[in-house]
């Protein structure tokens, strides 16, 4: 009876701790500082946060090639860029996809769609995850805005309306950006959105 | 005459059987809340996927395999649709057919997803495949963000149906 009730005790609590596990958040939180990294983008160059002088903040959106969420945000995020590079924030692309699991996704075909759909910001691979999993990104896309300090002001999604870009009536990233040029603070930090999981490499 | 009128309907009947699997209800973001407050004896599994999301696509046989499995015991498997909804018709429809999708599917007729994923789970990051368990009749419910095994999936039965 003894050894049963030590078991059953033994059983609950490493229950416990597996259900801690599941919960506990990975990532940035609202306010945490941003690493840095350096990624090689569809110019064949090097890109790096630091390498962005001049900046008012940044506007790190993972994305990809093949989601058909990432499709239907793609010309959004296009639009985004190119309103807000020239008031000082720049979007900075990152496709965080393991190419294995998703052919569409590897770096030859990120530079078709790039040049195909002309995209006038950088558009980085994150060859080893390593960026995405220091953000907590889980899906694509999914938005990071970091204020100039490389404070995550903003996470979450482009607006309210990802079928319909006329129907759209809350823009919470462009709201946000708006805050943050202004030195306001941002009502509303966090949004949720769907989107495609990232295609993490398998161990 | 009669006969032939009943013959037509049978007809009819077996044609639509056979080219609409099934009927799609649609719901609202508050009917997760809905979901949550149930008190019955059968376990509801609600899988959130699309037919864009490949993940997704590639766990749907496990749901379907325990569904069959677990058939005629309290386990209920709703795969609550996140497809564009202007491809219902062109898509998600077709896919059912195709793949003969037994499950009920209802479509989430949503436009914000953030007014209803954290009603779902505050946790939710919002990518596809996620799963809820509803066990009303203990007030248990649990979530899974990302894909589920067969055996993953029956262990979380298990969880709640020993």
């Amino acid at each position: 009876m003894k050894k049963i009730l030590i078991a059953l005790i033994l059983g609950f609590g490493l229950n416990q701790i597996a259900f801690a596990q599941e919960t506990e958040k990975k990532g940035y939180q609202i306010g945490d500082i941003a690493t840095d990294f350096n990624l090689k983008g569809v110019d064949g160059k090097m890109h790096s946060l630091a390498s962005l002088t001049g900046s008012k903040g940044y506007l790190v959106i993972f994305t990809c090639n093949h989601c058909p969420y990432s499709q239907a945000y793609e010309q959004r995020i296009i639009e985004l860029h190119k309103k807000y590079a020239a008031k000082g924030i720049q979007v900075i692309a990152i496709n965080p996809n393991d190419p294995n699991r998703e052919p569409d996704d590897s770096y030859d075909n990120m530079v078709k769609r790039a040049k195909k759909y002309k995209y006038p910001f950088n558009y980085l691979v994150d060859e080893t995850q390593t960026v995405a999993k220091a953000y907590g990104a889980t899906r694509t896309p999914h938005v990071f805005l970091l204020d100039q300090n490389m404070q995550v002001v903003y996470m979450g999604a482009i607006d309210d309306n990802f079928e319909e870009p006329t129907q759209v009536k809350e823009t919470y990233l462009e709201n946000a950006l708006n805050q943050l040029l202004a030195g306001l603070k941002i009502e509303m930090p966090q949004t949720k959105a769907i989107g495609c999981s990232i295609k993490w490499k398998k161990s | 005459m009669k006969s032939i009128k009943l013959l037509f309907l049978v007809v009819i009947l077996l044609i639509g059987k056979w080219n609409f699997a099934q009927e799609i209800s649609f719901v609202k973001g508050s009917q997760i809340t809905t979901w949550k407050a149930n008190t019955s004896d059968t376990l509801y599994i609600y899988n959130f996927w699309a037919t864009w999301c490949k993940p997704c696509i590639e766990e749907l046989p496990a749901f379907e395999k325990v569904a069959k499995d677990y058939q005629g015991e309290k386990v209920k498997i709703i795969l609550v649709s996140n497809d564009f909804k202007k491809q219902i018709d062109s898509k998600l429809k077709p896919f059912l057919v195709q793949n003969k999708i037994q499950s009920e599917v209802v479509f989430m007729d949503e436009t914000n997803p953030n007014n209803w994923l954290g009603l779902v789970d505050e946790n939710w990051s919002g990518a596809i495949p996620a799963t809820l368990f509803v066990y009303g009749k203990k007030h248990q419910i649990g979530f899974h963000e990302g894909v589920l095994t067969e055996e993953e999936l029956i262990q979380w039965i298990k969880k709640y149906i020993p």
